[in-house]
């Protein structure tokens, strides 16, 4: 492990935990705007996590070591998270510890513990948040794997390190099934941080809610943990779409003035993912929970069809 | 670089028709049906333009002129004569009909692969696309319960078809497209007459109502 390697591993996981509440902020004073409010503000996740993480924490009576653990689980699942994908730099020492089929798991890991969590104290609505982000997840998690395999087939390695150095040096050509896994990864991103074509992040109303009725039971560091650990998986999912799709400007090996660029680079770029996500959602109704099958269904078969253009036309000139 | 964007536009033509498989709405069918066209037109023009074959750019402004104006125009006073304009009735449950789908796409494939090594063609690569659109649509025809999706499956059959033939052998001779063209065209017109005689009839566009005898 070079010591730029390690200095490129810190600061991308220092710039993933410091830019994740910056980018919820951003997708929310976008859709803001866009819906001709004013906005609450780029700081407001900040100023939550602040609040939150000064309030006192209450925890039901009846709750299990578990409830008080997950927390901690799911945001040190997402901070992994963050410290894999390449973001920055693609000489990450900790990228050969694990790869996109791993990433994946510590999706579901956190998403095994939060559901665990709400189950725990036994409200109606935890277990319905629970099994509700089960269906969801356990849909969306197929089409992820794929979208990571069509990518892989271009680079042979499921090491998210490897596609990335693959995919930005070559020559620029283009790519059916690269465009397709496109899509399929923002409709399984939307699923999975619960965005609005399938849950409503701003949503209390009870009948409707995933994500919220999850978190129900928390409260204080808890829940600031948590609500920290949900944006940065939504900007886990945004690098992770950059660097499958976009990986012009992450640094290289051994070049430091490289890494000084990439950060002002990913910064523009998530400002425009974020913008198309909050776009996305403007434009886009929340549907019925018994559509969310037919719509993950479709992030699967687009991946799916990415894989077989892909195959299928690797012999083509 | 002409071989990628045919790539590309192969796997457009695949992906418009599993959105037209997964469609519930007629209007969004009609929209779908249009860009499909689209996407020929400019398949066969960057054909044309690599090839250095002129007659390829004639059956793209033929299929500019049919395929993405006069039948959806026909498609669209269709159906607001109709007026069937949301309502499309699919007799299998849309994922069950996309997975199919994916089976069918895989089938193609396999099947085209040794058809396509045959080839010289810069685009035989796209065949097993091109076979899998024929395929795809065959089965939107199939699993349709109504008559107006079925008249834009076959349209959209047609559309692979025509692809087939400038992926693999850089579009067909000039008599055979113009008559291909024709043939469609009068097909749309009969099928639309047909369309308000089975309403007239049935009151309704479920042609399940044909299987019945009359004097039952």
């Amino acid at each position: 492990m070079s010591p730029l390697g390690a200095a490129s591993q810190l600061l991308e996981i220092a710039a993933a935990l410091a830019l994740a509440p910056l980018f919820a902020g951003w997708v929310a004073q976008c859709r803001a705007w866009l819906q001709n409010r004013s906005g609450p503000g780029l700081l407001q996740p900040y100023r939550l996590l602040h609040k939150l993480f000064h309030k006192d924490s209450v925890i039901a009576a009846h709750a299990s070591p578990l409830f008080r653990i997950a927390p901690y689980v799911v945001f040190g699942c997402m901070t992994l998270a963050c410290g894999i994908v390449p973001t920055l730099s693609t000489d990450l020492p900790l990228s050969p510890a694990a790869d996109a089929i791993a990433l994946v798991g510590l999706f579901a890991l956190a998403r095994v513990f939060v559901s665990l969590a709400a189950m725990d104290v036994g409200t109606a609505f935890g277990t319905l948040g629970a099994r509700r982000e089960m269906l969801v997840g356990f849909l969306a998690e197929p089409a992820l794997l794929m979208v990571f395999f069509s990518a892989a087939l271009i680079s042979d390695s499921t090491s998210l390190t490897t596609i990335v150095k693959t995919l930005s040096s070559q020559a620029l050509v283009i790519r059916p099934s690269l465009a397709f896994a496109a899509v399929a990864l923002v409709m399984a991103a939307l699923a999975e941080n619960a965005r609005v074509p399938v849950d409503n992040p701003a949503t209390h109303l009870e009948l409707t809610m995933i994500h919220e009725a999850l978190v129900l039971e928390y409260s204080g560091r808890h829940l600031a943990l948590i609500e920290w650990a949900s944006a940065l998986k939504l900007f886990a999912y945004a690098c992770i779409g950059i660097a499958l799709f976009a990986p012009w400007g992450i640094a290289q090996a051994h070049a430091p003035g490289a890494l000084l660029l990439a950060l002002p680079v990913l910064a523009g770029k998530l400002a425009v993912a974020g913008f198309a996500l909050a776009a996305l959602e403007t434009l886009s109704a929340k549907m019925r929970i018994f559509r969310v099958p037919e719509f993950l269904g479709m992030a699967f078969l687009l991946a799916v069809i990415a894989m077989l253009v892909a195959i299928l036309l690797q012999g083509a000139p | 670089m002409s071989g990628q964007l045919i790539n590309l536009f192969a796997a457009l033509l695949l992906l418009l028709a599993f959105a037209m498989l997964s469609q519930r709405r007629i209007l969004s069918l009609i929209h779908l049906y249009t860009a499909q066209g689209v996407v020929l037109v400019c398949a066969a023009a960057v054909m044309g333009h690599a090839t250095h074959q002129p007659h390829l750019y004639v059956s793209a402004g033929l299929t500019l002129a049919l395929k993405v104006f006069v039948i959806p125009w026909i498609l669209h006073r269709v159906i607001a004569r109709l007026n069937v304009r949301w309502d499309v009735e699919t007799l299998i449950n849309i994922p069950t009909t996309l997975l199919a789908g994916i089976v069918l796409v895989i089938f193609a494939f396999n099947v085209a692969a040794p058809i396509a090594e045959l080839s010289s063609s810069i685009a035989r690569g796209t065949l097993g696309i091109a076979l899998a659109c024929v395929l795809l649509s065959l089965m939107m025809m199939i699993t349709r319960s109504k008559a107006v999706p079925q008249v834009i499956g076959f349209l959209a059959l047609e559309n692979g078809l025509f692809f087939a033939a400038t992926a693999a052998t850089y579009g067909m001779p000039m008599v055979v497209e113009l008559g291909i063209a024709l043939d469609v065209l009068v097909g749309i017109l009969i099928l639309g007459v047909f369309l308000f005689q089975i309403r007239e009839q049935f009151d309704s566009l479920d042609i399940r109502h044909l299987e019945k005898l009359k004097d039952q």
